[in-house]
Protein backbone atom coordinates (compact mmCIF):
# COMPACT_ATOMS: atom_id res chain seq x y z
CA UNK A 1 0.00 0.00 0.00
CA UNK A 2 2.37 2.06 0.63
CA UNK A 3 3.94 2.34 -2.52
CA UNK A 4 1.23 3.84 -4.49
CA UNK A 5 0.62 6.45 -1.44
CA UNK A 6 2.12 9.02 -3.31
CA UNK A 7 -0.28 8.16 -6.09
CA UNK A 8 -3.25 8.77 -4.17
CA UNK A 9 -4.11 12.33 -5.54
CA UNK A 10 -4.05 10.88 -9.05
CA UNK A 11 -6.05 8.20 -8.20
CA UNK A 12 -8.32 10.75 -6.78
CA UNK A 13 -8.57 12.87 -9.67
CA UNK A 14 -9.09 10.02 -11.63
CA UNK A 15 -12.04 9.11 -9.91
CA UNK A 16 -13.29 13.03 -10.17
CA UNK A 17 -12.99 12.62 -14.00
CA UNK A 18 -14.74 8.97 -14.17
CA UNK A 19 -17.90 10.39 -12.07
CA UNK A 20 -18.21 13.76 -14.19
CA UNK A 21 -17.67 11.87 -17.25
CA UNK A 22 -20.37 9.38 -16.42
CA UNK A 23 -22.92 12.51 -14.87
CA UNK A 24 -22.45 14.50 -18.15
CA UNK A 25 -22.90 11.01 -19.86
CA UNK A 26 -25.97 10.21 -17.95
CA UNK A 27 -27.46 13.39 -18.60
CA UNK A 28 -26.90 13.55 -22.52
CA UNK A 29 -28.38 9.94 -22.74
CA UNK A 30 -31.37 10.84 -20.79
CA UNK A 31 -31.93 13.41 -23.44
CA UNK A 32 -31.50 11.28 -26.45
CA UNK A 33 -33.33 8.54 -24.66
CA UNK A 34 -36.26 10.35 -24.82
CA UNK A 35 -35.77 12.12 -28.06
CA UNK A 36 -35.52 8.85 -29.79
CA UNK A 37 -37.97 7.35 -27.96
CA UNK A 38 -40.85 9.50 -28.14
CA UNK A 39 -40.09 10.01 -32.16
CA UNK A 40 -40.51 6.08 -32.44
CA UNK A 41 -43.62 6.48 -30.53
CA UNK A 42 -44.49 9.11 -33.35
CA UNK A 43 -47.38 8.81 -35.75
CA UNK A 44 -45.57 10.62 -38.19
CA UNK A 45 -43.21 8.21 -40.46
CA UNK A 46 -41.12 11.34 -41.30
CA UNK A 47 -40.09 11.48 -37.20
CA UNK A 48 -40.35 7.76 -36.81
CA UNK A 49 -37.50 6.14 -39.84
CA UNK A 50 -35.09 8.36 -38.99
CA UNK A 51 -35.38 7.89 -35.11
CA UNK A 52 -35.24 4.01 -35.77
CA UNK A 53 -32.21 4.52 -38.19
CA UNK A 54 -29.96 6.56 -35.52
CA UNK A 55 -30.69 4.17 -32.90
CA UNK A 56 -30.24 1.15 -34.61
CA UNK A 57 -27.34 2.33 -36.06
CA UNK A 58 -25.88 3.51 -32.93
CA UNK A 59 -26.72 -0.01 -31.53
CA UNK A 60 -25.13 -1.88 -34.18
CA UNK A 61 -21.82 -0.31 -33.94
CA UNK A 62 -19.68 -0.31 -31.04
CA UNK A 63 -19.38 2.19 -28.93
CA UNK A 64 -14.99 1.91 -29.54
CA UNK A 65 -15.60 2.41 -32.72
CA UNK A 66 -18.25 4.98 -32.19
CA UNK A 67 -15.62 7.02 -29.94
CA UNK A 68 -12.78 6.26 -32.22
CA UNK A 69 -14.46 8.09 -34.88
CA UNK A 70 -15.69 10.70 -33.07
CA UNK A 71 -11.75 11.20 -31.64
CA UNK A 72 -9.79 10.18 -34.44
CA UNK A 73 -12.29 10.73 -37.61
CA UNK A 74 -13.60 13.76 -36.91
CA UNK A 75 -10.19 16.07 -36.92
CA UNK A 76 -10.47 15.58 -41.01
CA UNK A 77 -13.94 16.88 -41.18
CA UNK A 78 -12.33 20.02 -39.62
CA UNK A 79 -13.98 19.47 -36.14
CA UNK A 80 -11.68 18.79 -33.32
CA UNK A 81 -13.27 17.53 -30.60
CA UNK A 82 -11.56 17.26 -27.02
CA UNK A 83 -11.06 13.90 -25.77
CA UNK A 84 -13.61 14.49 -22.55
CA UNK A 85 -16.03 16.35 -24.75
CA UNK A 86 -15.70 12.89 -28.02
CA UNK A 87 -15.87 10.55 -24.97
CA UNK A 88 -19.34 12.32 -23.38
CA UNK A 89 -20.79 12.20 -26.43
CA UNK A 90 -20.02 8.86 -27.77
CA UNK A 91 -21.46 7.59 -24.19
CA UNK A 92 -24.21 9.66 -24.38
CA UNK A 93 -24.93 8.75 -27.92
CA UNK A 94 -24.25 5.19 -27.92
CA UNK A 95 -26.37 4.40 -24.18
CA UNK A 96 -28.99 6.86 -24.93
CA UNK A 97 -29.61 4.83 -28.11
CA UNK A 98 -29.68 1.40 -26.04
CA UNK A 99 -31.95 3.56 -23.31
CA UNK A 100 -34.64 4.73 -26.04
CA UNK A 101 -35.65 1.30 -26.21
CA UNK A 102 -36.40 1.41 -22.93
CA UNK A 103 -38.73 4.90 -22.97
CA UNK A 104 -40.20 3.29 -25.99
CA UNK A 105 -41.22 -0.08 -24.40
CA UNK A 106 -42.35 1.05 -21.40
CA UNK A 107 -44.97 3.84 -23.16
CA UNK A 108 -45.97 1.60 -25.48
CA UNK A 109 -46.59 -1.52 -22.94
CA UNK A 110 -49.18 0.96 -21.08
CA UNK A 111 -52.83 -0.52 -20.92
CA UNK A 112 -53.95 0.77 -24.37
CA UNK A 113 -57.45 1.75 -22.33
CA UNK A 114 -55.40 4.74 -21.16
CA UNK A 115 -54.47 6.27 -24.87
CA UNK A 116 -58.26 5.70 -25.68
CA UNK A 117 -59.31 7.19 -22.08
CA UNK A 118 -57.27 10.06 -23.05
CA UNK A 119 -58.47 10.46 -26.49
CA UNK A 120 -62.00 10.56 -24.90
CA UNK A 121 -61.61 13.47 -22.78
CA UNK A 122 -60.25 15.30 -26.14
CA UNK A 123 -56.61 15.45 -24.99
CA UNK A 124 -54.14 16.45 -27.41
CA UNK A 125 -51.40 13.72 -28.19
CA UNK A 126 -48.78 15.69 -26.49
CA UNK A 127 -51.21 16.73 -23.56
CA UNK A 128 -51.49 12.90 -23.48
CA UNK A 129 -47.83 11.74 -23.36
CA UNK A 130 -47.29 14.36 -20.99
CA UNK A 131 -49.80 13.81 -18.23
CA UNK A 132 -50.93 10.10 -18.56
CA UNK A 133 -48.21 7.28 -20.67
CA UNK A 134 -44.97 9.55 -19.33
CA UNK A 135 -45.93 9.54 -14.99
CA UNK A 136 -47.33 6.00 -15.44
CA UNK A 137 -44.44 4.69 -17.93
CA UNK A 138 -41.77 6.00 -14.90
CA UNK A 139 -41.82 3.23 -12.78
CA UNK A 140 -41.75 0.82 -15.26
CA UNK A 141 -38.72 2.50 -16.79
CA UNK A 142 -36.84 3.10 -13.84
CA UNK A 143 -35.39 -0.62 -13.22
CA UNK A 144 -34.02 -0.80 -16.47
CA UNK A 145 -32.69 2.65 -16.87
CA UNK A 146 -30.46 1.80 -13.90
CA UNK A 147 -28.62 -0.90 -15.91
CA UNK A 148 -28.09 1.44 -18.83
CA UNK A 149 -26.74 3.86 -16.10
CA UNK A 150 -24.78 1.06 -15.10
CA UNK A 151 -23.33 -0.01 -18.50
CA UNK A 152 -22.40 3.63 -18.94
CA UNK A 153 -20.49 3.95 -15.93
CA UNK A 154 -18.58 1.20 -16.39
CA UNK A 155 -18.70 2.03 -20.31
CA UNK A 156 -17.02 5.15 -19.42
CA UNK A 157 -13.67 3.37 -18.58
CA UNK A 158 -12.88 3.75 -22.57
CA UNK A 159 -12.55 7.16 -22.47
CA UNK A 160 -8.89 6.55 -21.55
CA UNK A 161 -8.54 4.85 -24.66
CA UNK A 162 -8.48 8.98 -26.01
CA UNK A 163 -6.46 9.90 -23.59
CA UNK A 164 -8.95 11.31 -21.03
CA UNK A 165 -7.12 11.17 -17.65
CA UNK A 166 -10.34 9.39 -15.75
CA UNK A 167 -10.31 6.21 -13.44
CA UNK A 168 -8.66 3.85 -15.43
CA UNK A 169 -6.40 5.69 -17.52
CA UNK A 170 -4.33 7.22 -14.53
CA UNK A 171 -4.19 3.73 -12.90
CA UNK A 172 -2.55 2.83 -16.47
CA UNK A 173 0.23 5.65 -15.70
CA UNK A 174 0.56 4.54 -11.63
CA UNK A 175 1.14 0.74 -13.13
CA UNK A 176 3.85 2.00 -15.31
CA UNK A 177 5.53 4.30 -12.70
CA UNK A 178 5.55 1.67 -9.79
CA UNK A 179 4.84 -1.82 -11.15
CA UNK A 180 2.08 -2.65 -8.58
CA UNK A 181 -0.12 -4.17 -11.30
CA UNK A 182 -2.45 -5.94 -9.26
CA UNK A 183 -3.03 -3.83 -6.29
CA UNK A 184 -3.25 -0.94 -8.38
CA UNK A 185 -5.87 -2.52 -10.99
CA UNK A 186 -7.75 -4.09 -7.68
CA UNK A 187 -8.51 -0.58 -6.18
CA UNK A 188 -9.94 0.64 -9.06
CA UNK A 189 -11.90 -2.62 -9.57
CA UNK A 190 -13.26 -1.85 -6.19
CA UNK A 191 -13.74 1.78 -6.85
CA UNK A 192 -16.19 1.61 -9.82
CA UNK A 193 -18.13 -1.65 -8.10
CA UNK A 194 -18.70 0.96 -5.83
CA UNK A 195 -19.89 3.23 -8.12
CA UNK A 196 -22.04 1.61 -9.50
CA UNK A 197 -23.83 -0.06 -6.14
CA UNK A 198 -24.36 3.80 -5.80
CA UNK A 199 -26.02 4.03 -8.95
CA UNK A 200 -28.22 1.18 -7.94
CA UNK A 201 -29.41 2.96 -4.47
CA UNK A 202 -30.37 5.95 -6.50
CA UNK A 203 -32.25 4.23 -8.52
CA UNK A 204 -33.73 1.63 -5.77
CA UNK A 205 -34.23 5.66 -4.11
CA UNK A 206 -36.11 6.35 -7.23
CA UNK A 207 -37.94 3.46 -7.56
CA UNK A 208 -39.74 4.05 -4.07
CA UNK A 209 -40.16 7.47 -4.99
CA UNK A 210 -41.90 6.61 -7.80
CA UNK A 211 -43.85 3.63 -7.18
CA UNK A 212 -47.72 4.00 -7.57
CA UNK A 213 -48.40 2.32 -4.35
CA UNK A 214 -45.95 4.48 -2.61
CA UNK A 215 -45.21 1.84 -0.40
CA UNK A 216 -42.23 2.76 2.32
CA UNK A 217 -39.96 -0.39 1.66
CA UNK A 218 -36.80 0.02 4.37
CA UNK A 219 -34.31 1.45 1.41
CA UNK A 220 -31.54 -1.41 2.91
CA UNK A 221 -33.96 -4.61 2.20
CA UNK A 222 -35.18 -2.39 -1.67
CA UNK A 223 -30.52 -2.65 -2.09
CA UNK A 224 -30.22 -6.07 -0.82
CA UNK A 225 -33.25 -6.99 -2.40
CA UNK A 226 -31.95 -5.76 -5.43
CA UNK A 227 -28.74 -7.65 -5.00
CA UNK A 228 -30.16 -10.90 -5.00
CA UNK A 229 -32.53 -10.24 -7.69
CA UNK A 230 -29.07 -9.19 -9.72
CA UNK A 231 -26.84 -11.64 -8.69
CA UNK B 1 -11.73 14.89 -51.06
CA UNK B 2 -11.50 13.71 -47.97
CA UNK B 3 -13.09 10.08 -48.42
CA UNK B 4 -10.19 8.01 -50.46
CA UNK B 5 -11.87 5.45 -52.59
CA UNK B 6 -8.70 4.03 -53.69
CA UNK B 7 -7.54 3.71 -49.83
CA UNK B 8 -10.39 2.29 -48.90
CA UNK B 9 -10.06 -0.61 -51.32
CA UNK B 10 -6.71 -1.19 -50.45
CA UNK B 11 -7.25 -1.30 -46.47
CA UNK B 12 -10.48 -3.35 -47.03
CA UNK B 13 -8.58 -7.20 -47.15
CA UNK B 14 -6.63 -5.93 -44.16
CA UNK B 15 -9.87 -4.74 -41.79
CA UNK B 16 -11.63 -8.21 -43.14
CA UNK B 17 -9.21 -10.32 -41.51
CA UNK B 18 -9.32 -8.54 -38.36
CA UNK B 19 -13.29 -9.02 -38.49
CA UNK B 20 -12.12 -12.52 -38.60
CA UNK B 21 -9.96 -12.19 -35.31
CA UNK B 22 -13.35 -10.02 -33.88
CA UNK B 23 -15.76 -13.36 -35.23
CA UNK B 24 -13.06 -16.21 -33.47
CA UNK B 25 -13.22 -13.80 -30.21
CA UNK B 26 -16.65 -13.84 -30.33
CA UNK B 27 -17.38 -17.72 -30.89
CA UNK B 28 -14.72 -18.63 -28.63
CA UNK B 29 -15.54 -16.11 -25.87
CA UNK B 30 -19.62 -16.79 -26.18
CA UNK B 31 -18.84 -20.94 -25.95
CA UNK B 32 -16.92 -20.21 -22.80
CA UNK B 33 -19.77 -18.44 -21.64
CA UNK B 34 -22.28 -20.64 -22.07
CA UNK B 35 -20.67 -23.14 -20.42
CA UNK B 36 -19.60 -21.07 -17.45
CA UNK B 37 -22.83 -19.09 -16.87
CA UNK B 38 -24.68 -22.48 -16.83
CA UNK B 39 -22.36 -24.11 -14.35
CA UNK B 40 -22.56 -20.53 -12.15
CA UNK B 41 -26.34 -20.85 -12.70
CA UNK B 42 -26.88 -24.62 -11.58
CA UNK B 43 -24.27 -24.14 -8.46
CA UNK B 44 -26.53 -21.25 -7.45
CA UNK B 45 -29.65 -22.82 -8.05
CA UNK B 46 -28.51 -25.42 -5.69
CA UNK B 47 -27.87 -22.93 -2.81
CA UNK B 48 -24.60 -24.50 -1.50
CA UNK B 49 -24.13 -22.61 2.07
CA UNK B 50 -21.21 -20.16 1.36
CA UNK B 51 -20.44 -21.46 -2.15
CA UNK B 52 -23.42 -19.76 -3.31
CA UNK B 53 -23.13 -16.67 -1.64
CA UNK B 54 -19.40 -16.39 -3.20
CA UNK B 55 -20.79 -17.18 -6.47
CA UNK B 56 -23.42 -14.55 -6.05
CA UNK B 57 -21.50 -11.75 -4.76
CA UNK B 58 -18.27 -12.65 -7.78
CA UNK B 59 -21.14 -12.61 -9.97
CA UNK B 60 -22.22 -9.31 -8.95
CA UNK B 61 -18.78 -7.95 -8.81
CA UNK B 62 -18.08 -8.66 -12.44
CA UNK B 63 -21.34 -7.20 -13.17
CA UNK B 64 -20.39 -4.18 -11.64
CA UNK B 65 -16.61 -3.46 -12.88
CA UNK B 66 -16.08 -2.60 -16.36
CA UNK B 67 -14.49 -4.96 -18.72
CA UNK B 68 -11.63 -2.96 -19.94
CA UNK B 69 -10.72 -2.51 -16.53
CA UNK B 70 -10.86 -6.43 -15.69
CA UNK B 71 -8.96 -7.07 -19.24
CA UNK B 72 -6.07 -4.94 -17.85
CA UNK B 73 -5.94 -6.65 -14.52
CA UNK B 74 -5.84 -9.96 -15.90
CA UNK B 75 -3.28 -8.94 -18.71
CA UNK B 76 -0.85 -7.51 -16.61
CA UNK B 77 -1.28 -9.56 -13.05
CA UNK B 78 -0.97 -13.15 -14.68
CA UNK B 79 2.31 -12.85 -16.08
CA UNK B 80 3.54 -11.83 -13.02
CA UNK B 81 2.45 -15.33 -11.68
CA UNK B 82 4.24 -16.88 -14.07
CA UNK B 83 1.33 -17.49 -16.36
CA UNK B 84 1.91 -16.59 -20.03
CA UNK B 85 -0.57 -16.53 -22.25
CA UNK B 86 -1.28 -14.43 -25.82
CA UNK B 87 -3.43 -11.26 -25.85
CA UNK B 88 -5.93 -13.22 -27.45
CA UNK B 89 -6.55 -16.08 -25.61
CA UNK B 90 -6.32 -13.77 -22.64
CA UNK B 91 -8.57 -11.20 -24.34
CA UNK B 92 -11.21 -14.86 -24.78
CA UNK B 93 -10.70 -15.85 -21.52
CA UNK B 94 -11.62 -12.42 -19.76
CA UNK B 95 -14.86 -11.67 -22.32
CA UNK B 96 -16.11 -15.18 -21.73
CA UNK B 97 -15.88 -14.85 -17.63
CA UNK B 98 -17.19 -11.73 -18.19
CA UNK B 99 -20.13 -12.43 -19.79
CA UNK B 100 -20.59 -15.96 -17.67
CA UNK B 101 -21.69 -13.45 -14.92
CA UNK B 102 -24.28 -12.67 -17.77
CA UNK B 103 -25.82 -15.54 -18.99
CA UNK B 104 -25.62 -17.18 -15.32
CA UNK B 105 -28.59 -14.50 -14.77
CA UNK B 106 -30.42 -15.65 -18.35
CA UNK B 107 -30.35 -19.58 -17.60
CA UNK B 108 -31.54 -18.79 -13.84
CA UNK B 109 -34.27 -16.97 -15.25
CA UNK B 110 -34.95 -20.10 -17.55
CA UNK B 111 -34.43 -22.40 -14.62
CA UNK B 112 -36.63 -20.95 -12.14
CA UNK B 113 -39.04 -20.59 -15.44
CA UNK B 114 -39.98 -24.40 -15.18
CA UNK B 115 -43.02 -24.86 -13.50
CA UNK B 116 -43.01 -26.95 -10.06
CA UNK B 117 -44.91 -29.57 -11.57
CA UNK B 118 -42.06 -30.45 -13.37
CA UNK B 119 -39.94 -30.92 -10.34
CA UNK B 120 -42.58 -32.58 -8.48
CA UNK B 121 -43.59 -34.79 -11.74
CA UNK B 122 -39.49 -36.20 -11.09
CA UNK B 123 -40.07 -36.69 -7.46
CA UNK B 124 -43.21 -38.58 -8.00
CA UNK B 125 -41.22 -40.97 -10.91
CA UNK B 126 -38.68 -41.69 -8.22
CA UNK B 127 -35.96 -39.83 -11.17
CA UNK B 128 -32.25 -39.05 -9.12
CA UNK B 129 -31.49 -35.34 -8.67
CA UNK B 130 -28.68 -35.62 -11.86
CA UNK B 131 -31.24 -37.05 -14.08
CA UNK B 132 -34.00 -34.32 -13.74
CA UNK B 133 -31.50 -31.93 -14.23
CA UNK B 134 -30.09 -33.27 -17.37
CA UNK B 135 -33.19 -34.95 -19.09
CA UNK B 136 -36.23 -32.33 -17.35
CA UNK B 137 -34.59 -29.40 -16.14
CA UNK B 138 -32.11 -28.02 -18.23
CA UNK B 139 -33.11 -29.09 -22.17
CA UNK B 140 -36.40 -26.85 -21.54
CA UNK B 141 -35.06 -23.94 -19.79
CA UNK B 142 -31.75 -23.99 -21.75
CA UNK B 143 -34.17 -23.97 -24.99
CA UNK B 144 -36.20 -21.02 -23.45
CA UNK B 145 -33.18 -18.64 -23.05
CA UNK B 146 -31.59 -19.49 -26.68
CA UNK B 147 -32.84 -16.39 -27.74
CA UNK B 148 -31.67 -13.90 -24.51
CA UNK B 149 -28.13 -15.50 -25.11
CA UNK B 150 -28.69 -14.56 -28.49
CA UNK B 151 -28.46 -10.93 -27.72
CA UNK B 152 -25.65 -11.60 -25.39
CA UNK B 153 -23.72 -12.90 -28.54
CA UNK B 154 -24.69 -9.88 -30.47
CA UNK B 155 -23.62 -7.45 -27.38
CA UNK B 156 -20.13 -9.67 -27.32
CA UNK B 157 -19.41 -8.98 -30.99
CA UNK B 158 -19.57 -5.31 -30.42
CA UNK B 159 -17.61 -5.53 -27.28
CA UNK B 160 -15.05 -7.23 -28.15
CA UNK B 161 -13.42 -4.20 -29.81
CA UNK B 162 -12.45 -3.32 -26.14
CA UNK B 163 -9.73 -6.22 -26.30
CA UNK B 164 -7.69 -3.91 -28.36
CA UNK B 165 -6.95 -2.06 -26.07
CA UNK B 166 -4.68 -5.38 -24.48
CA UNK B 167 -3.23 -5.52 -28.04
CA UNK B 168 -5.55 -8.44 -29.29
CA UNK B 169 -5.10 -7.89 -33.29
CA UNK B 170 -8.81 -7.30 -33.82
CA UNK B 171 -11.30 -4.97 -36.59
CA UNK B 172 -10.38 -2.35 -34.23
CA UNK B 173 -6.77 -2.48 -33.69
CA UNK B 174 -6.19 -3.08 -37.54
CA UNK B 175 -8.15 0.10 -38.31
CA UNK B 176 -6.31 2.04 -35.75
CA UNK B 177 -2.81 0.59 -36.97
CA UNK B 178 -3.91 1.57 -40.29
CA UNK B 179 -4.90 4.91 -39.63
CA UNK B 180 -1.47 5.69 -37.42
CA UNK B 181 0.65 4.67 -40.31
CA UNK B 182 -0.62 6.06 -42.51
CA UNK B 183 -2.36 8.90 -41.08
CA UNK B 184 -6.07 8.80 -42.56
CA UNK B 185 -8.43 7.74 -39.92
CA UNK B 186 -11.84 8.00 -41.58
CA UNK B 187 -11.43 5.14 -44.23
CA UNK B 188 -10.29 2.78 -41.37
CA UNK B 189 -12.91 3.56 -38.87
CA UNK B 190 -15.80 4.19 -41.12
CA UNK B 191 -15.41 1.03 -42.45
CA UNK B 192 -14.44 -0.73 -39.28
CA UNK B 193 -18.08 0.81 -38.02
CA UNK B 194 -19.69 -0.49 -41.49
CA UNK B 195 -18.43 -4.07 -40.91
CA UNK B 196 -20.00 -4.25 -37.41
CA UNK B 197 -22.93 -2.93 -38.22
CA UNK B 198 -22.76 -5.42 -41.41
CA UNK B 199 -22.57 -8.34 -39.39
CA UNK B 200 -24.83 -7.46 -35.94
CA UNK B 201 -27.93 -5.94 -37.56
CA UNK B 202 -28.83 -8.81 -39.79
CA UNK B 203 -27.97 -11.44 -36.80
CA UNK B 204 -30.51 -8.56 -34.40
CA UNK B 205 -33.08 -9.23 -37.18
CA UNK B 206 -33.23 -12.63 -37.41
CA UNK B 207 -32.72 -12.84 -33.47
CA UNK B 208 -36.31 -10.81 -33.25
CA UNK B 209 -37.63 -13.91 -35.32
CA UNK B 210 -36.75 -16.00 -33.16
CA UNK B 211 -38.30 -13.94 -29.99
CA UNK B 212 -41.62 -13.71 -31.58
CA UNK B 213 -41.69 -17.85 -32.41
CA UNK B 214 -40.01 -19.40 -29.43
CA UNK B 215 -41.29 -16.21 -27.16
CA UNK B 216 -39.03 -15.18 -24.19
CA UNK B 217 -38.66 -15.44 -20.40
CA UNK B 218 -37.18 -12.65 -18.29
Amino acid sequence: MDAIADYLPLIRQGFVTTVQVTILGAVLALVVAFALGLARLSTHRWLRWPAACIVEFLRGTSLVVQLFWLFFALPFFGLQLTALFAGVLALGLNEGAYASEVVRGSIASRPRGQTEAAIALNMTPAMRMRRILLPQSIPAMLPPMGNVMVDLLKNSSLVSLVTVADLTFNAGLIRSSTGETALIYGIILVLYFLLSLVISAIVALLERRFSPTRERRPLLTALTGRMQGVS
Amino acid sequence: MIWDNAFAISILPDLLRGLVTTVQITVAGMAIAAVLGLAVAVFRYLRIPVLSQILGFLVYFVRGTPLLVQAFFVFYVLPEYGIAMSALVTGIIVIGVNYSAYTAEVYRSGIEGIPVGQWEASTALNLPRGRTWIRIVLPQAVRRVVPLLGNYLIQMFKDSAILSAITVYELMSVAKAIGQSEFRYIEPFTIAALLFLIVSVPCTLVLRRLETRYGTVH
